[in-house]
């Protein structure tokens, strides 16, 4: 006597077209309305600007997307949790401030950018202990606390005004390429990388039984990152390389895609962003992990400052303010990640650090005005958001 | 034998006269100006089906909280295996070999059912001692699998997203992942509300096959059909204390059901 639902099918996994489909139709669309979106966007850009996609344009994108790139990540790990930090930004410009006036006072570069990390780990942490331990919402606690570092910002550089890098080490972190061949050799690990990882998991599948990929399915996955690592490499090589900070900035999302989709960790942020009663009851350690998250946006935000100091050349009371900390929320909720908690991913926050990358770029070229831009983008963030919404809504009718 | 008012601190022995698996006496509980418990008290055995039925708001899920180590009494003690434990936390309930199925469904819905199943107790490997551990995510799959096959357990693939199971596929992913892990004793709070007839006997039926595999069962319901079907026994909560402990083979609905509306003692009088 068995139990009986109106699917009975055996307890095996799916195919991947219809776990793709249930994910489309559970509202979790992956990557593809993002790309569809960078593609959209380029393709008006170039049509209105012929320089828009030449190897120089798409070499300054790529640099100038690494700043929002790193607070994405930082921030994608937060919205996971169903959580918000408003202080990214604001811990990016006091990290900055570190690192420049450590290193102008004669230390050497490396023990700078660790002290710069430190203080964003420093300041995270301290925010995360907050929002857990006493319980103030996070963003309260940090709204406050982008307030206090954007005070102590002003303190540290006040006298001064703006603050030169002179360092070559930490000016070459943004001004630096590979070399070309160094370039493929990256794209060549990439692929082998992919396809170890693909190849592994069937192989480990297969060997228990459960339903794998096809060589075939996997030989055309191969193919497109193939096509994607050489056409990067190669428009990037034909201006002055691969930019060491991108390569920065791909690590990170490489790492920590690796992470959250396949570490016990991982799978914790998701649970306790999706179902903090029942990841509390399943023995999760909530705290543990909100704490541990909030430390980590601090390191990214850090992380960013750097290379945006690097980039710019100085700190100066204005590092890590502007538009800064919406770009980097807008960057994690266009590429797809929720704010409502449990949905996202790593690559989202790249691919939406694209998309906000290439507007701003896309206007300077066509010199818009400020006033332009911030129009555009805060259309651009509101639709994402509402994007969100509209799918949670569906989910959360149509799910049970 | 029908005992309205059960002796707060003696161990109710069942009819065969083992020893029971849990055993709960006189646990007190004050959620501010509620007193939510005041003086419940119960023993389940291994393989049999304790039924905790009683009105709104009588206790009934603030006791089994108690047990998963939810909420902990302000009075009171819990017995499992025969020694006092304090149950701390879900994890500590948990390492006894008590699992519960709450009344609202703890799943994660953004979560696919091999990853419910596996929530907070994932497979994994340690690649670098202090560093995230990497899952084993086919091996979690892999294993699942001849367990709910033993237990007739029929679900749409693994990889299925929560969300987008119905009501009865879901209550199924809760009970399985109670199961999944050889507990000793599984609570379920509700475990048949909002489900159909068919949904609702594949549920009873899994219980009753729990039983039958050994597993002491507390299970919370206000449908005294799916009590008398699947129950040993039947006690009833009332205003957080326990009014009665009924061997349902030795008793009427009639009596069941005064007992919850609280005129059970001219019940007793009357005989
Ligand atoms: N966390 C809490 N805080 C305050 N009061 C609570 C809490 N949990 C339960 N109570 C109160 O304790 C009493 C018992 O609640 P409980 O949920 O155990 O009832 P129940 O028997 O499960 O009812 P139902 O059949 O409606 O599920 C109720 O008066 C309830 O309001
Ligand atoms: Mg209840």
């Amino acid at each position: 006597m068995s139990i009986q639902f109106e699917r009975t099918l055996q307890p095996k996994s799916g195919g991947w077209v219809e776990n793709w489909r249930d994910r489309v139709r559970a509202g979790d669309l992956g990557l593809l309305p993002v790309i569809l979106a960078l593609i959209v966007i380029w393709v008006i850009f170039e049509s209105v600007n012929g320089n828009f996609l030449s190897g120089r344009n798409l070499s300054n994108l790529t640099l100038q997307i690494t700043e929002i790139g790193m607070l994405g990540i930082g921030e994608t790990f937060i919205l996971l949790l169903g959580e918000i930090d408003l202080s990214i930004a604001a811990v990016s410009g006091v990290a900055a401030a570190v690192l420049v006036l450590l290193s102008n006072a004669g230390i050497n570069p490396w023990i700078c950018i660790i002290a710069a990390i430190l203080t964003g780990v420093i300041i995270g942490g301290f925010q995360g202990i907050w929002v857990t331990m006493i319980g103030v919402p996070a963003f309260i606690v940090t709204l406050a606390g982008s307030l206090g570092y954007q005070g102590i910002l002003l303190a540290f550089l006040g006298s001064t005004g703006t603050v030169p890098i002179f360092s070559h080490t930490l000016l070459g972190i943004a001004a630096s390429y590979i070399p070309a061949w160094a370039g493929w050799i990256v794209a060549l690990i990439a692929v082998v990388l992919y396809t170890a990882s693909l190849i592994l998991v069937q192989r480990g599948r297969r060997a228990r039984n459960l339903s794998f990929l096809s060589l075939r399915s996997i030989a055309l996955r191969c193919a497109v990152v193939v096509v994607v690592a050489a056409v990067v490499v190669g428009v990037l090589n034909s201006y002055r390389g691969f930019p060491v900070a991108g390569l920065i900035l791909l690590a990170f999302v490489v790492l920590f895609s690796f992470v959250t989709q396949s570490t016990v960790f991982g799978r914790h942020i998701y649970a306790v962003g999706g179902n903090k009663e029942a990841a509390r009851r399943a023995g999760i350690n909530i705290r543990k992990i909100r704490i541990a998250i909030f430390t980590l946006s601090g390191a990214m935000g850090a992380i960013g400052g750097i290379i945006g100091a690097s980039r710019l050349g100085s700190a100066s009371p204005a590092s890590g303010g502007g538009d800064l900390l919406l770009d980097s929320i807008a960057a994690a909720v266009i590429g797809g990640t929720s704010l409502f908690g449990g949905r996202g991913s790593i690559w989202n926050a790249l691919a939406g650090a694209f998309v906000i990358g290439s507007v701003e770029n896309g206007m300077d070229l066509l010199s818009a005005p400020s006033s332009t831009k911030y129009i555009v983008e805060g259309g651009i963030l509101l639709i994402a958001v509402t994007i969100d919404t509209i799918t949670r809504n569906r989910r959360r009718t149509a799910g049970r | 034998m029908t005992d309205v008012q059960v002796p707060e601190d003696q161990p109710v022995t069942a009819g065969d006269g083992t020893a029971p698996l849990l055993s709960v006496r006189a646990i007190r509980k004050r959620f501010g100006a509620v007193q939510a418990l005041q003086g419940v008290s119960l023993d389940v055995h291994p393989g049999e089906v304790v039924a905790l039925v009683g009105d709104n708001g009588a206790g009934k899920s603030t006791t089994i909280k108690m047990i998963s180590g939810v909420e902990t009494p302000d009075d009171g003690e819990i017995f499992f295996e025969g020694q006092p434990v304090h149950l701390t936390s879900p994890a500590v309930a948990e390492r006894l070999g008590i699992q519960t199925v709450y009344q609202d469904l703890a799943l994660c819905d953004n979560l696919d059912i091999v990853s419910n199943l596996f929530l907070g107790r994932e497979l994994h490997r340690t690649l670098i001692p202090g560093l995230p551990k990497l899952m084993r995510k086919s091996e979690m799959e892999k294993r699942a699998i001849p367990v709910l096959k033993e237990l007739g357990i029929n679900l749409p693939p693994l990889s299925t997203l929560v969300a987008s199971l119905s009501g009865g596929q879901r209550q199924t992913v809760a009970v399985a992942r109670a199961v999944l892990w050889g507990s000793k004793l599984v609570m379920l709070d509700e475990p048949t509300a909002a489900l159909g007839v068919t949904q609702t006997k594949a549920v009873l039926e899994l219980i009753e096959r729990l039983a039958g595999n050994g597993v002491a069962v507390l299970m919370i319901s206000h449908n005294m059909t799916d009590v008398f079907q699947v129950a040993d026994r039947i006690v009833v909560l009332r205003l957080g204390r326990t009014v009665a402990n009924f061997v349902k083979c030795e008793t009427s609905l009639d009596q069941v059901v005064a007992a919850i509306t609280g005129s059970a003692e001219e019940v007793a009088i009357q005989e």
